[in-house]
């Protein structure tokens, strides 16, 4: 895709928009311009309570498991499936705006149903991931007894190890990590979440408006390309959220 | 497009009013395919350097190095997702600016807020730590702002 404008062309003289989109989709980056800061708020803040302490659980320990594995150490893997799952419903997403704008509405159902696919089994694994973190325990040192806590908003099992101290399993003991973490954690991606379940009920209903023959009876896929917009810049946050969470 | 006339609305069904230069339509998705290969890459070098990490034991400025390396990693795909498959690098440079030039925001807020994260960590390590019995002071003879 590309624009052709002639050199030295006055986009300031009145008349016209000097930024060459349609009003809604001006609108859309401009609410997608506060989204980011809003996300951006929560990872500083992540970051500056990550930073004022002198112990933080590493990624590669909290997030090693996988499901059907048991307990089988895979550091990052989930993740990575799941990080995969995104860019590839970006691909998807991208592919169906390409067909608006050739406007073969076939095309873009296909690449819709595709892209809904990869949202919802983004969401399938969080949900997974989310139980896993807060049901499955681990020993703790709490007030001089070895207690079995999952992750929560209140409670951080991922503390430092406790020298030469083995629960019942033969697993070693841990002191309560930071409290921020599960905060932290389940607020952002929480949040993140949230946008690809949004992402998800919108390509829904543009899935059954581009069936419906809406944007052939209005002469153009514009809704499709908003729509896009949304979705490309979920898998953007997630870009970041998988940076400072799992990375760093 | 030679065609192209000043201020010409070259397609009858034109998206909206107000667009005075209609974009034209990629011939093919090679673009696309290429994008999602280097953004498939990226994940993966992000991926060996979070991993190296766990595989050795990293500390001080090898640690903080990798780090950064995934920092930059990251930036390059966000660039990739917003000037490809966003098409901002697409649009005139009214938009693009609009678009980034607030986002140099940023710089001062990560780099303030993090300071002060900082600045309470060693608060912390400075007053919080639990003083061996021996040292500490009866209340009458600690004076105000002399805690340490």
């Amino acid at each position: 895709m590309s624009t052709h404008v002639p050199a030295g062309y006055k986009w300031w003289t009145g008349g016209k928009s000097p930024f060459n989109v349609s009003y809604g989709k001006l609108m859309m980056w401009v609410f997608l311009l506060s989204d980011t800061f809003t996300f951006g708020a929560l990872l500083i803040s992540y970051g500056t309570i990550r930073v004022s302490h002198n112990y933080w659980p590493d990624p590669n320990h909290v997030f090693n498991a996988f499901p059907l594995m048991g307990h089988a150490n895979l550091p990052l893997a989930f993740v990575s499936l799941m990080t995969f799952i995104l860019i590839m419903s970006s691909v998807t997403m991208v592919l169906a705006v390409h067909e608006g704008h050739k406007r073969n509405r076939a095309g873009v159902e296909k690449w819709l149903l595709w892209t809904i696919l990869g949202g919802s089994l983004f969401l399938s694994c969080q949900a997974w991931e989310w139980t896993h973190m807060i049901t499955g325990s681990h020993s703790v040192l709490i007030d001089g007894k070895i207690q079995e806590i999952g992750s929560t908003i209140t409670r951080n099992p991922y503390g430092a190890v406790v020298p030469g101290l083995l629960d019942s399993h033969g697993h070693a003991v841990t002191t309560p990590g930071p409290v921020g973490f599960g905060g932290f954690f389940f607020g952002i991606t929480g949040f993140h979440g949230f946008h690809v379940f949004s992402g998800v009920c919108l390509l829904a209903l543009a899935y059954f408006w581009t069936r419906g023959g809406r944007f052939d009876r209005l002469g153009h896929y514009e809704m499709i390309e908003k729509i896009g917009l949304y979705w490309h810049f979920v898998d953007l946050v997630w870009v970041f959220v998988f940076l400072c969470f799992y990375l760093i | 497009m030679s065609q192209h006339e000043h201020d010409h609305h070259t397609h009858a069904a034109a998206a909206s009013p107000e667009i005075t230069f209609e974009h034209e339509p990629a011939p093919n998705t090679k673009r696309i395919w290429k994008t999602f290969w280097i953004l498939l890459c990226l994940t993966i070098a992000e991926l060996a350097l979070g991993l190296s990490h766990y595989a050795f034991d990293l500390h001080g400025w090898i640690l903080l190095f990798l780090k950064g390396g995934m920092i930059i990693l990251s930036l390059a795909k966000a660039v990739y997702i917003v000037s490809i498959f966003m098409h901002l690098g697409d649009e005139i440079r009214n938009m693009r600016l609009t678009v980034l030039v607030p986002l140099l925001l940023f710089i001062w807020f990560i780099l303030a807020f993090l300071w002060d994260g900082v600045a309470w960590k060693d608060l912390r390590n400075k007053y919080d730590k639990a003083p061996p019995t021996e040292q500490v002071q009866p209340h009458g003879e600690q004076k105000p702002g002399h805690l340490n």
